[in-house]
């Protein structure tokens, strides 16, 4: 399967959200130094991944330690991490510079653009090569039995259904002036995954969708670029951009690059990458492209499946015992009730109502925050609060009065009460409430690859960016099969930690 | 003779409603004094106030002298936990039991023993005491309050409460939910426990028949004030209201039966 993406063009459903928090948040925050070696970025689409993994070979060829953050997520994303330094390096698009960055509606020129970014301390390189625009895409026996060959023609077929991906239809440079420079007033509109778009039109349940012009998946579909007759989409020029902090030695490896990388080239190496879903080794191929494609790289499935789940496990596992050391103090304090306990409370409730990736969203752009593991296991971790804090709560509330007060009768302390009777009378109340976060985090954790935090999700994310549904699986299932185990596990415990008078 | 507890002018109200107003009440070293009432005239309300469960509006609580309603720094003033240590001195079982279900048999009737790191040997030998003189076999101390029947519940529930020789025994309707036979016997093993241990006792109980096969002293209450007190024979004598005369006709007509 082919899927090439272009600068910011990935459309989720919390991207929208995601981009009006940043803009509201715009905290330039200094963030933490960056770490030793240096670090590239990458958005959360095949090119990107590819120039990532490119610039990654090429300093390290160089001899200087590199690290990648693959498919951190969209434009802004990218662009704060770069500012807030967590990322010295990563490749972005000259139309989407001018539009989402600077937020220009004129066009700029190369230097323009060039001179506003170094304001910023922001260098960027020499264009790679390649452009890589917006195109609206039909199947070509379509276009030619209606006898259309460009977006002009399309005025007079109103009937045909659009299929859009959310961003092009939230883009200053997408949808909405497209249709007043060409004076398109279709009946049908819809919003879709660019990857499902594509099975969408060759089902012909659409008929025009967006695309990108070094998407392999064009020619590959057979399907035609309706000719863009009035210049409306701008040049996407791919560059690297780049912090001026970064040493001299790594600026002039990545200025290697320059003009190296032309379209033809890159719609190979973005099928290569595809085909094998390997991004290292599609890279390669940049380098050695003779490399045969039984040659492997990168690691082994288990090996990434082991890293997978480590690194779930880690995410759900640490905010978990975060929610329990705090959820369980909390729940004690909301169980005497009074304005107090309706505040925790309460708190606790409004969290739990935020989508878990409007959560996510809200913690990037503030300043200890950014994108980071740090970031998904504090979300993770809020998020697996109230079913504590509230099991916590009711269990305390629930002890019969008579006994609460049996306990007072016989001059037991007020920690001793807690700890050898409320306590153990409310455990299964407890219990019920961790091993609800526990499976809430488990599968929210999937959520964390969009922030670049990697877990089980990084699978799931490439697959449904893949339209490949054993890579979607290959994080799915092992997700399922963990939330059962932890299910199972906390059956156990129960055994364990239950008094055994409570379980009669 | 004196008093352990001495109740002056004890008020107490519940928002609108006064729960007891205004009273005095001895109860002396030695003997069982038992609140008699119908349900809610406050006897439990009494029973709550003694052991601290809650607070009088206004008049004191003494016991052994020590006024234990006074504000709370003078209440830390009696020592470590204030009114713990008095309630360490008291022994209080309820209907229920009020067993933690959590402990077997053995752990509700040592928890309170081993929070004061009580000496192992010396516990073992107190809980057979207790066995002999509650007849609970021993072999059940194991076993989870759900596990034992109603009767051997309350068993425990007296064994807890006497673990630590209490000065004073209060018992808040302890046999209400047992049946005739259980309750029959339990009555007699309570009279024969209390006249061993010569044991001071408040039992609260609203059985005309029970309070005068156990009480030394019968206080009778009524809306929360004491109507009359003595033995049943001035009761039913000397009434001091035709209250009195209807409390106890009513439930003599039963026993005519």
């Amino acid at each position: 399967m082919n899927r090439i993406r272009k600068a910011g063009k990935q459309e989720t459903f919390g991207r929208q959200l995601l981009f009006s928090c940043v803009a509201a948040f715009l905290i330039f925050s200094p963030g933490s130094l960056p770490a030793k070696p240096v670090v590239v970025g990458s958005k959360k689409f095949t090119e990107s991944y590819v120039l990532g993994e490119i610039a990654k070979r090429t300093l390290s060829d160089a001899g200087i330690p590199v690290e990648h953050r693959q498919g951190m997520g969209g434009t802004i994303i990218l662009w704060e991490a770069l500012r807030t330094r967590q990322i010295d390096i990563y490749p972005e698009y000259t139309g989407t510079i001018t539009q989402e960055i600077l937020k220009r509606t004129d066009q700029l020129t190369f230097e323009q653009i060039a001179t506003e970014l170094g304001k910023v301390g922001i260098g960027m390189t020499e264009p790679l090569g390649f452009s890589n625009t917006y195109a609206l895409v039909m199947l070509r026996t379509r276009a030619e039995k209606l006898g259309l060959r460009t977006i002009t023609d399309l005025k007079n077929h109103p009937e045909l259904k659009f299929g859009l991906t959310h961003e092009f239809l939230d883009r200053q440079d997408g949808w909405r002036p497209l249709t007043q420079r060409y004076q398109l007033n279709p009946q049908s509109v819809s919003g879709i995954d660019h990857a499902l778009g594509y099975a969408a039109i060759a089902k012909g349940s659409i008929d025009v969708k967006d695309a990108y012009s070094t998407d392999s998946k064009i020619s590959e579909n057979d399907l035609v670029v309706l000719e863009d007759d009035r210049q409306f989409f701008p040049q996407y020029k791919a560059v690297f951009l780049f912090r001026f902090a970064l040493p001299e030695p790594a600026v002039s490896a990545l200025r290697k690059l320059e003009g190296t990388i032309d379209a033809v080239k890159m719609t190979r190496l973005n099928a290569e990458a595809e085909r094998t879903t390997n991004y290292t080794r599609a890279a390669s191929l940049f380098f050695e492209p003779n490399a045969t494609s039984t040659t492997t790289f990168g690691e082994t499935f288990p090996h990434k499946l082991a890293r997978w789940t480590g690194r779930h496990l880690e995410l759900a596992g640490f905010s978990l015992l975060l929610s329990v050391l705090v959820g369980i103090p909390l729940g004690i304090f909301a169980s005497r009730g009074g304005a107090i306990g309706h505040i925790i409370l309460g708190f606790a409730g409004i969290v739990q109502t935020i989508p878990s990736l409007a959560l996510l969203a809200l913690l990037v752009p503030l300043p200890f925050f950014g994108i980071s593991v740090r970031t998904a296991i504090t979300a993770l971790f809020l998020y697996g609060l109230l079913p504590i804090v509230r099991n916590t709560a009711t269990g305390l509330q629930d002890i019969p009065r008579a006994l609460r007060e049996s306990a007072i009768a016989l001059g037991l302390s007020p920690a001793a009460r807690l700890w050898q009777i409320h306590l153990p009378m409310a455990s299964r109340s407890i219990l019920a409430g961790i091993k609800t976060s526990a499976v809430i985090n488990i599968g929210t954790a999937t959520l964390a690859a969009l922030i670049g935090a990697g877990g089980l999700g990084e699978p799931i994310l490439s697959g449904l960016n893949l339209n490949d549904h054993a890579t979607i699986l290959q994080g799915a299932v092992p997700a399922a099969i963990l939330a059962l185990l932890v299910q199972s596990l906390f059956h156990l415990l129960d055994r364990v930690l239950i008094p055994k008078g409570l379980r009669l | 003779m004196s008093a352990l507890v001495q109740l002056v002018g004890v008020s107490k109200t519940f928002g609108d409603a006064a729960a007891v107003h205004a009273i005095d009440l001895s109860i002396e070293h030695g003997k069982t004094t038992v609140l008699i009432g119908p349900s809610g005239c406050g006897k439990s309300t009494l029973l709550r106030l003694i052991i601290g469960l809650i607070q009088p509006d206004s008049g004191q609580i003494l016991f052994d002298g020590t006024n234990i309603t006074a504000d709370k720094p003078a209440r830390r003033r009696l020592g470590g936990g204030g009114i713990d240590i008095v309630r360490r001195r008291v022994g209080y079982v309820i209907q229920e039991g009020g067993l933690f279900p959590h402990l077997t048999a053995r752990g509700n009737i040592l928890l309170m023993a081993r929070h004061l790191g009580r000496a192992d040997n010396e516990m073992r030998a107190r809980l057979s005491e207790l066995c002999v003189l509650t007849r609970f076999p021993e072999n059940l101390l194991g076993r989870y309050p759900l596990e034992l029947s109603g009767g051997q519940r309350q068993r425990v529930s007296l064994m807890r409460a006497l673990m630590l020789s209490p000065e004073l025994l209060l018992l808040d309707e302890p046999l209400g939910a047992l049946d005739p036979l259980v309750r029959a016997a339990l009555q007699k093993d309570l009279k024969e426990i209390f006249a061993r241990l010569r044991q001071t006792a408040l039992l609260v109980t609203h059985d005309l028949a029970e309070a005068a096969y156990l009480g030394d002293v019968i206080v009778l209450v009524n809306e929360g004030r004491i109507v009359q007190q003595g033995s049943l024979a001035d009761l039913r004598e000397k009434p001091a209201s035709p209250f009195v005369s209807e409390f106890i006709s009513a439930q003599r007509s039963l026993a005519v039966l």
